[in-house]
């Protein structure tokens, strides 16, 4: 029962992961950029469905919309502005300009919205369900369902759709694909927009889940969710869908039964014997390089 | 090569005028205590900066896991000057035998987590250099280091198991770190660290070793074809810039009194490398100018008060866009070409 | 890159940090540093803002007058020596040290060798104040905060078996959990769940709660700052776990989070000297006036800055100190009158200090209907 009842919270917590990666996973393949700005942009979405639901006592589905449109705008504008200047660039620099926006970010969130923190309030109430003696909440069920809403329909679109056929031609050759009439920056101005939709999504979810809001509240689950996407191997949907679910779980079962000290260390060990095994991740493609 | 040459003497001319106009203001009384007060950690950061890009630039890996060895230097090189507090009392050398053994953990650190670093490629790299930080720092957040006069005493998790005899101090206390270090580090020290920095690198760069390693990085299948040992050489130009980053790791952590393991986490990391690309990935000089314009800028921007890390990033964003995008970069080389600039400012 | 673009940058830079401070002599002038920006912004905040209505208030009173000026550290010890060297270039005269532990450790080394009188407003850890005749703190010490909160729960009879949940990365925390770990087991309280959080891991609680349930720990002693204590709340009401939950001085704060459920806090004690709803009289216009001017309930934190600066104030009044001395010579006389002082406050009455710690009753509170509550 014990067991149970981590591997869920572990599977809750893994789902947050989860979008978060897959939110990094997207930009990433099409872009080739680790986009650090990524976090930041789901304590953004946060704060807007905070005071949707606080201050104007809107419904939790309007703030959720709401956060999620001025997320995906967000993540337009930082994609125009600060990244796609350095298109030609190499690639440190455009994670150097990342870095520099999610500097941005938070210290933009503390100007506006102060460093105090803010209780997130429950977007369906604090229900739970009793099965036996296991006990787990709506909002868990809640997270572990959108994720994997969002991991099917992500799949359906990249693999079904003429937008998402667009962007995975874009991934793995740009000139090629412009050559065929793709439209490249539009495709990669679009993976932003849905990067940051997601992020919204995950924000507010991550806050239903664990309710403390300030300024740095997205840096470490951004973090976590940058190490799942290379775990499941970065670049791919379902690799950051499995990694994301497979960190949360380690990390709480890291906590459960070997120590709650030492948990960073278990998971990130984990993560290195993995990495050695498989160079390119769980579900990451080798590719060998040609001569 | 030409370029290297002229290079490797503008890093060592601008390293000594620093060091002397730092001197001659300091004797006058003219300098802040602000800048005074950064002058030690100046040098540290120039070292973590130049050692990094060895690994980034001249090696070509990305490494996001920079403060670890930084972290594992300054914990095993402040103890090992605090157990010499008595047997040797002159502060100079305490610290330059702190910054050696300081040195030599990193490398052994450096040694560990190259092996696996040596079969991986590109973000997985990353990846692991940035869990390795990770676990340097959540290793020294639990661990307790005791000393009295019959040698160390280790205990993970707790300080319980620690019994020390009568003239026996704690080191590493879990989370709180050191506490009330003796400060030895000076200015002096520091600029003598980075100058055997930069004869270690660029004697590295020049060698045989250095040829090998920017052919491992251009190209590493065409280097392997010719013989080249991949395996021995990216180790060696790692297992070097993080004994150097130890040694940097000591001569920072003895400017204080007090050091904690979550300095040295993913924010330190993230801005070394910093420091590198803005300085441009393989410029030793550009590691040393930026690593100085980045430590004081937050400190410039005081006057902006709240404003002042607004501020800072919308610098670097800036910066970044100024010196990277294609749009510019035009528009530079426009202005070059009709002030009739010499070529040679260019990078490669 | 351009390295001549650099060059001038470069120069221009180091003019700015370069160019010291002329000052115009009229105020004292009093520096501080804290976390401003980052994670711990809410405590460096909330103590400038204090210190600076306190300042204002002095002023308007006529006598003395000073000036405070707060720099950010970011809770980080290498930007407080940073910050500290920016206020001794201002021109600061008296330090109010730094507001988090760390920083503080080694700005107050700097107190020391500067000869710069410090009083710290929540700096706790002991090593702040060891060995430093002119650093003293308003707040407990950590060890303090402990052994009291252990005699406190053995005396009440509050409970039989005790779970901590400590942050394992924090000296606060792991200052209060030492000595409440040694005086439960002088008192034969049954610790028996020792759990641990750290930064990167203080949003999931689920398994140091279940440890705590599982084990039959009536009471969890939560040594640590509210944000976290307000997740474990709210995770351990999800898992139908309901034991006495007993907070320090970091607790308070957690029923001015805007949107905090304060159902969930019902019924939790905690050690702490300041209460925002205590109908003393100048804590109710402190209290008022940081609504006003911030929007926001002051914490402990924030009553501890005022304190400080009140103190000071009085006590630069009773040394006789004026704002043409040098910070050495206000240094000597403040040490000299603070042998003796004994200060009123909001976070306590007859407050004295002796080797830098200061005497002050923690006052047990217990929070009912969203109140704070006086226990005895």
């Amino acid at each position: 029962m014990r067991f149970l009842s981590f591997l869920i919270s572990g599977l809750s917590l893994g789902s947050i992961y989860a979008i978060i990666a897959l939110g990094y996973t997207m930009v990433y393949g099409i872009a080739k950029m680790l986009n650090f700005a990524h976090g930041d942009v789901i304590m953004v979405g946060s704060y807007i469905c905070f005071f949707a639901m606080m201050r104007y006592n809107l419904p939790p589905v309007v703030g959720v919309i709401l956060a999620v449109i001025v997320c995906t705008i967000l993540g337009m504008v930082i994609e125009r502005a600060a990244y796609k200047p350095l298109r030609q660039a190499p690639s440190l620099a455009v994670l150097i300009t990342a870095i520099g926006v999610s500097y941005f970010l938070q210290n933009g969130a503390l100007l506006l919205w102060t460093s105090s923190p803010k209780v997130f309030p429950s977007i369906i109430g604090n229900g739970k369900i009793q099965l036996g003696e296991l006990t787990i909440s709506h909002v868990t069920l809640l997270t572990v369902a959108v994720c994997l809403v969002i991991m099917a329909v992500l799949t359906w679109f990249t693999g079904r759709t003429k937008m998402g056929k667009a962007m995975r031609a874009c991934s793995e050759d740009k000139g090629a694909a412009q050559l065929m009439g793709i439209d490249v920056n539009g495709t990669i101005s679009m993976t932003f927009a849905i990067g940051s939709g997601l992020a919204a999504i995950a924000g507010v979810l991550l806050c239903s889940a664990y309710p403390t809001l300030v300024p740095t509240t997205g840096s470490m689950p951004g973090i976590k969710a940058f190490t799942a996407a290379v775990f499941g191997g970065i670049g791919s949907i379902p690799g950051a869908f499995l990694g994301g679910l497979l960190l949360g779980v380690i990390e709480t079962f890291a906590k459960a039964y070997i120590s709650t000290q030492l948990s960073d260390a278990v998971v990130f060990s984990v993560l290195i014997i993995v990495l050695l095994v498989r160079p390119a991740g769980l579900l990451g493609k080798v590719i060998n390089e040609k001569v | 090569m030409k370029r290297k040459n002229t290079n490797k003497y503008v890093s060592f001319a601008l390293v000594i005028a620093a060091y002397a106009i730092m001197m001659i203001l300091t004797a006058s009384g003219k300098i802040t205590r602000s800048m005074q007060g950064m002058l030690v950690p100046i040098c540290a950061y120039i070292v973590m900066a130049i050692s990094l890009n060895l690994t980034v630039g001249i090696l070509g890996e990305l490494s996001l896991g920079h403060a670890g060895f930084m972290s594992m230097g300054a914990f095993t090189g402040t103890c090992a000057a605090l157990m010499m507090t008595e047997s040797v009392p002159d502060e100079g050398l305490r610290l330059g035998i702190s910054m050696v053994i300081g040195a030599i953990f990193g490398g052994i650190a450096g040694f560990l987590i190259g092996i696996p670093v040596l079969r991986l490629k590109g973000d997985y790299l990353a990846i692991v250099t940035l869990a390795f930080g990770e676990i340097i720092k959540s290793i020294f957040n639990n661990l307790y280091v005791g000393f009295d006069k019959y040698g160390l005493n280790f205990q993970l998790l707790s300080e319980k198991g620690i019994k020390l005899e009568e003239g026996g101090r704690m080191l590493i206390q879990g989370a709180m770190g050191i506490s009330k270090i003796k400060k030895i580090s000076t200015f002096t020290a520091g600029f003598i660290l980075i100058i055997l920095t930069l004869f270690i690198v660029y004697h590295l760069v020049e060698s045989r070793y250095g040829r090998a390693i920017m052919a491992i990085r251009d190209n590493r299948i065409a280097a392997e074809s010719v013989g080249v040992d991949v395996t021995k050489y990216k180790m060696t130009a790692f297992v070097i810039s993080a004994a150097l980053a130890g040694a940097a790791g000591t001569l920072f952590a003895m400017n204080y009194s007090t050091i904690t393991a979550n300095k040295f986490d993913f924010n330190t990391s993230i801005l070394i490398l910093v420091l590198v690309v803005l300085g441009g990935l393989g410029n030793i000089t550009g590691s040393i100018i930026s690593a100085t314009l980045l430590t004081i800028l937050p400190e410039a921007l005081r006057g902006f008060a709240t404003y002042r890390m607004l501020v800072y990033a919308i610098v670097l964003i800036v910066v970044m866009l100024f010196t990277n995008a294609s749009g510019t970069k035009m528009l530079i080389s426009n202005i070059k070409a009709k002030l009739g600039g010499n070529k040679e400012e260019e990078e490669q | 890159m351009n390295k001549k673009l650099y060059s001038v940058v470069l120069a221009v830079l180091m003019m700015a940090v370069c160019v010291s401070g002329v000052f115009a002599q009229d105020a004292i002038k009093i520096g501080g540093t804290g976390p401003l920006t980052g994670g711990a912004a809410i405590y460096g905040n909330a103590v400038a803002n204090a210190a600076q209505i306190a300042v204002d208030e002095i002023n308007e009173l006529g006598g003395l007058q000073f000036e405070l000026r707060y720099e950010d550290d970011a809770h980080d010890a290498e930007k407080a020596v940073n910050a500290f060297n920016a206020l001794l270039d201002w021109g600061m005269q008296i330090s109010m040290s730094s507001v988090t532990s760390k920083p503080a450790e080694a700005t107050s080394e700097l107190n020391m060798e500067e000869r710069v009188f410090g009083m710290t407003p929540s700096a706790s850890s002991t090593a702040v104040i060891e060995g430093k005749d002119n650093v003293l703190q308003m707040c407990f010490t950590d060890p303090n905060q402990g052994s009291a909160s252990a005699a406190y729960i053995s005396n009440n009879d509050l409970a039989d078996k005790v779970a901590v949940i400590w942050k394992n990365d924090d000296v606060y925390s792991k200052g209060v959990y030492d000595t409440f770990m040694e005086e439960a087991e002088e008192l034969g309280l049954e610790v028996v769940s020792d759990t641990t959080f750290s930064d990167g891991n203080d949003t999931d609680f689920s398994v140091q709660i279940a440890d705590a349930q599982e084990k039959g720990a009536e009471l969890v002693f939560l040594p640590m700052y509210y944000t976290p204590a307000s997740l474990i709340l709210a995770q351990a009401d999800a898992a139908g776990y309901d034991p006495i939950f007993f907070g320090v001085d970091g607790m308070d704060g957690i029923l001015t989070m805007e949107g905090f459920d304060a159902s969930l806090a019902e019924g939790v004690i905690l050690l702490t000297p300041f209460n925002a709803d205590s109908e003393d009289e100048k804590t109710a216009a402190f209290v008022a006036k940081y609504q006003e001017l911030y929007g926001e309930t002051p914490n402990q934190f924030a009553a501890d800055g005022y304190d400080v600066v009140w103190a000071l104030a009085e006590a630069c009044e009773e040394a006789g100190v004026t704002a043409d001395m040098s910070a050495e010579e206000i240094n000597d006389a403040l040490i000299e009158v603070f042998k003796t002082f004994t200060f009123d406050g909001i976070t306590g009455e007859n407050m004295t200090w002796d080797e830098g710690a200061v005497n002050k009753d923690p006052k047990g509170m217990i929070i009912q209907d969203g109140a704070y509550v006086g226990l005895d």
